[in-house]
């Protein structure tokens, strides 16, 4: 059944040492990913931040609103956020139509990972302990003085690898734009391979790419991790991000770990403890 | 409004019912899938760890389009892989069906392993250490003292993985399956004036979907605890 039909000959790869298939295809994708996912991860940033702070304010309504938006975008998959923003720039002109879809991909990140980054941070906020608050108000600092000054800095310190680990994430899911043919290093690849018929190969090419890629980037997240909480434990710093509850896909909702929990257990390297 | 309605209607039960068929087959192959990659994750023979280490870091840093892809371009089209009838006069949806879900399964399978990790991180050393000295083997040990306290342990971050599942079927419209997603294309390229509220449909039909597993899950995650 899986014959090969010759996709696995040895002229099937050649393209591949060809330096126009890379300047030609693999090479624009490639960027049109890193583009994507670099903008959508500052703007998630910018957003989150908005959000978490908003989340935890002290106007009900804010906090209200924050809450409804942070859980909305988080149940809806980012697919049909990039679709209905592509119809939307396209109608009202928003963007000029060589950048739709790459706007399109953009707001489908950013509206996705700025809420997750925002629960992240309401979670980091929340879990500083109670007297970090109680000590500015003693200052007399104002509320907003009190967010921006003591709690922000530790909870943002905490997010470092989280931030990582939401670029993987913008990384792989920038991957959605070939839906809406956004030239990222799918679509690329794809195109590649019907010009020299090695579907397969260029499948591959483009899988080891994004592996290699992805693979690195976890790689540095897990290191920051190791280095701030060797910092941390150095300098006695009793502020921390909780444990979140295990969410499964690693990468996504549950990147902040507590490190100063007994039972805390580094999972990647169990031996060094 | 009404020419929506009229359009979107009818088809919009049959749309959603297929995301909901994706998502059961694909859960339910990804957790038997998921399993047998946990088991050879923890298994004593080196070979297998090894295994299925690097198919959980290989398959885990690729997006999902790709994979999906690669079922149909690659094993179907390209290897000639089938998995329904040719005959069959519904042999094109069937197949593309089958191949997403075999795509999910795949992809999904990674995840599942890794929550049942963390699952069997929870359980204590001294529960394999008092069923070895009981004289159980790997697979005894595994199957009757880690794995039920590993899988209850995981309910949560397994229900994580099941939303996060319902959410990219939506990728299987990459493929031509006909899903949520892609009524919601046609739907939004047809009614370009009701954009907003067609959007609105597929976020709340999303939200319905999501919402009641996620608070589902965490009630059953409690009653499932495992007392210590």
């Amino acid at each position: 059944m899986l014959s090969g039909n010759g996709q696995l000959d040895a002229n099937k790869w050649t393209p591949f040492i060809n330096s126009q298939t890379w300047t030609t295809y693999i090479l624009p994708g490639l960027w049109g990913t890193l583009k994507s996912a670099v903008f959508s991860v500052i703007l998630a940033l910018v957003m989150g931040t908005a959000l978490g702070l908003g989340r935890i304010s002290e106007i009900r309504i804010l906090r209200w609103f924050c809450a409804v938006i942070i859980e909305t975008f988080r149940a809806i998959p980012v697919l049909i956020l990039m679709i209905f923003a592509y119809q939307m720039f396209a109608q009202y002109n928003i963007v000029p139509s060589s950048q739709l879809a790459f706007a399109a991909v953009v707001f489908g990140l950013t509206m996705y990972n700025g809420s997750v980054i925002a629960e992240i941070l309401r979670s980091g906020i929340a879990s500083l302990p109670k007297g970090q608050k109680e000590a500015a108000i003693a200052l007399g600092m104002s509320s907003r003085q009190t967010t921006w000054s003591i709690l922000l800095p530790q909870a943002v310190a905490a997010m470092l690898p989280a931030l990582i680990s939401q670029m993987v994430i913008a990384l792989k899911d920038s991957a959605l734009g070939y839906q809406i043919g956004y030239i990222e290093v799918v679509r690329s690849g794809i195109q590649s391979a019907s010009v020299n018929r090695n579907y397969l190969a260029a499948l591959f090419v483009v899988a080891l790419i994004m592996i290699v890629l992805n693979f690195s980037l976890t790689a540095l997240a897990s290191r920051i991790e190791r280095q701030l909480r060797a910092g941390r434990a150095r300098k006695n710093i009793v502020a921390k991000v909780p444990e979140q509850p295990d969410q499964g896909l690693e990468t996504k909702d549950n990147v902040n770990v507590d490190w100063q929990d007994p039972d805390y257990k580094d999972l990647k390297t169990p031996g060094v403890q | 409004m009404s020419t929506l309605w009229a359009d979107l209607g009818p088809s919009l039960l049959p749309a959603f019912w297929v995301t909901i068929k994706l998502t059961i087959y694909s859960a339910i192959g990804a957790m038997i899938f998921g399993t047998i990659l946990t088991t050879m994750r923890v298994s004593p023979v080196k070979i297998l760890r090894t295994l299925s280490t690097a198919y959980i870091n290989t398959v885990r840093n690729t997006p999902l389009t790709l994979v999906v892809l690669f079922c149909s371009f690659g094993l179907y089209q390209n290897l000639g892989l089938t998995l329904a009838g040719r005959e069959s006069s519904t042999f094109l949806v069937d197949n593309n069906f089958r191949l997403a879900v075999l795509g999910f399964i795949l992809y999904t399978s990674t995840f599942v392993a890794e929550s049942l990790r963390s699952g069997i991180n929870t359980v204590h050393f001294g529960q394999a250490e008092a069923a070895r000295s009981l004289g159980l083997g790997f697979g005894a040990t595994f199957r009757s003292i880690i794995f039920p306290q590993a899988v209850r342990a995981a309910i949560v971050p397994l229900g994580n993985t099941l939303i996060a599942l319902t959410k990219n079927t939506t990728i299987a419209s990459v493929i031509g399956v006909g899903e949520a997603s892609l009524l919601m294309k046609a739907t939004i390229e047809n009614h370009a004036n009701m954009l907003f509220v067609v959007f609105a449909i597929f976020a709340v039909g999303f939200m319905i979907l999501t919402l009641p597993m996620g608070l589902g899950l965490g009630k059953l995650s409690e009653r499932l605890a495992v007392k210590k």
